[in-house]
């Protein structure tokens, strides 16, 4: 066991857990964002320098400070480790940068996306980013394309992330999916107009943080904050059958695997039902989808009164130990801020 | 017995002789009548005439075009979001090659409509348009005789080719000289975008 102290909170984990992880066991605001890092699948993160943090102890045998922010998806903790997110103003400008990286290229097409409401890159840059870009030159343009029938890339909102390559490498098999060429030119590819075959492969369209993959079948049916998220299942011989419909009114316009507070898939789903149940007789429906109250796929759907007042009463225990810092909205709802 | 103290007993005595021919009250009424005939009238003539409204009258929406007449709107849903009234639905298509000169962006309002009856003229959805396609101009609302007719659809809220819509009184001078920037994918038309493409980049 590892005793490590992320922003002033100390936690015991277990020898060899990530920084990232270890702030996922706290929970809250502390939690750094993660746009490549997907614990479900093997060997993620390292990619995108998102979940940055200060490290300023280094450990209780070596006391120095590490020099430079270090990737927490990356870097294990050591015993007697401290930690600094949220709290060191430093780092957050250190993020401010990556984010302006990571739109350098981005189109910045939202209204026309169909990921937006739901899109990781969105959030990190209405949370961390700054609301100006400096970038003055031609972004990289590349043609939409089809992949499969089902999947279409859209490589210009693409970052890089290679979760959709992890996906193709560790869930099918006999990849046909991989980035082609290095550093500004680098480009997610099927190696020309190899379709995915593989039942497995929508699983893409889930773990993609920005609507770089999406599907075709949703394709300008409706913005994500018009539907309304139902989970349902059914016996699946392939996948555990455990999804999330869409609605728009009667109508079931996308299938997409449930996705936990970190916007990662709790069980991945196969092609047959995601592209082709999409009828309510086909599903056995459990309930509507609880949708964090922050998030613009709750507009415009209202909740019980008593839901609400639970959940203010929920955010007021919860700010007031830790004054100013907690913002409103945020760590309410997540059941981990209990233990802080 | 009285709660409020301020209830009052209707006495109902009879009506005295003057009372009973009912001439002074007529003549006092005419009276208030022809007064009135020389007062200036509050009312005014409308259509023939119209009122002095402010420059930034928020009244009937436009869906604007850009200069090359290509429809502003993409139909990303953020006035329909931010609608109080919940009085703009919409829905999507995609543009087909060829249409450039119709839409702007690749995804367009296929159906786009605002429920005049619903609608407050808050200005939220032209506050929420990333777009700079929908604005609330100085025209009024007129009436109708139906509901049905107070839905307005595309074919009354874009503007037409030989009719623009004039809406630079309503932008802040800031934002009329941005827009003169062709450098920014915003003030693009696909005419500019074309010519970009054949330049090099």
């Amino acid at each position: 066991m590892a005793k490590v102290t992320i922003d002033g909170i100390t936690i015991d984990v277990p020898d060899g857990t990530t920084i990232l992880n270890a702030a996922r066991m706290i929970g809250g605001e502390i939690v750094p964002p993660a746009m490549c890092y997907y614990s479900k699948l093997k060997t993620s993160g390292g990619y995108c320098r998102t979940c940055i943090v200060k490290v300023t102890k280094g450990s209780e045998k070596d006391p120095r400070p590490m020099p430079k922010p270090v990737a927490s998806c990356r870097t294990t903790v050591m015993d007697g480790m401290e930690v600094q997110n949220i709290t060191s103003p430093d780092l957050l400008e250190a993020r401010a940068g990556v984010v302006e990286f990571l739109l350098l290229n981005h189109p910045l097409d939202c209204p026309v996306c169909d990921q937006a409401g739901e899109c990781h890159l969105q959030d990190l840059a209405y949370n961390n980013g700054k609301a100006e870009t400096r970038y003055a030159f031609p972004r990289r343009e590349f043609e939409r394309r089809d992949i499969g029938n089902n999947v279409q890339l859209h490589m210009n909102r693409c970052i890089l992330c290679y979760r959709c390559v992890k996906v193709a490498d560790q869930l099918t098999d006999g990849r046909v999916h991989g980035v082609i060429n290095r550093g500004e030119v680098a480009e997610i590819s099927t190696y020309i107009d190899n379709v995915i075959e593989n039942e497995m492969s929508g699983n893409v369209i889930d773990v993609c943080p920005v609507g770089a993959l999406t599907d075709k079948t949703f394709r300008f049916k409706s913005r994500v904050w018009y539907t309304k998220p139902v989970d349902a299942h059914r016996d699946c011989d392939k996948c555990c059958g455990k999804v999330r419909l869409w609605y728009k009114g009667e109508e079931v316009l996308r299938v997409t695997a449930r996705k936990d507070q970190y916007g990662e898939v709790e069980d991945w789903i196969c092609n047959t039902c995601r592209f082709d149940k999409k009828e309510t007789s086909q599903w056995t429906i459990e309930g509507p989808s609880k949708i964090s109250r922050d998030s613009v796929i709750s507009a415009n759907h209202y909740e019980s009164l008593q839901s609400l007042r639970k959940a203010t009463k929920e955010q007021l225990a919860n700010a007031l130990p830790h004054g100013e810092k907690v913002q409103a909205g945020q760590g309410a709802l997540n059941p981990n801020n209990q233990k802080q | 017995m009285s709660l409020s103290n301020r209830s009052v007993v209707v006495s109902k005595k009879e009506m005295s002789w003057s009372e009973r021919l009912y001439l002074p009250a007529i003549l006092g009424g005419m009276a208030i009548t022809i007064k009135h005939l020389f007062k200036r009238k509050p009312t005014i003539k409308y259509p023939e005439e119209v009122r002095e409204i402010a420059p930034v009258y928020r009244g009937q929406h436009v869906l604007k075009r850009d200069e090359a007449g290509a429809e502003r709107c993409t139909a990303c849903g953020l006035c329909a979001v931010a609608c109080p009234a919940e009085a703009i639905t919409m829905e999507s298509a995609e543009r087909k090659k060829g249409e450039e000169n119709l839409y702007r962006e690749e995804k367009y309002a296929r159906i786009y409509e605002i429920n005049m009856l619903r609608c407050i003229f808050c200005g939220l959805c032209e506050e929420a348009c990333p777009k700079e396609a929908i604005f609330l101009t100085d025209r009024i609302v007129p009436s109708s005789f139906t509901r049905g007719a107070e839905v307005y659809g595309k074919d009354k809220l874009v503007e037409t080719l030989e009719q623009p819509v004039d809406v630079s009184a309503r932008q802040r001078p800031e934002v009329l000289e941005f827009k003169q920037d062709k450098k920014h994918n915003h003030n693009q038309t696909h005419l500019d975008k074309k010519a970009v493409r054949r330049s090099g980049h």
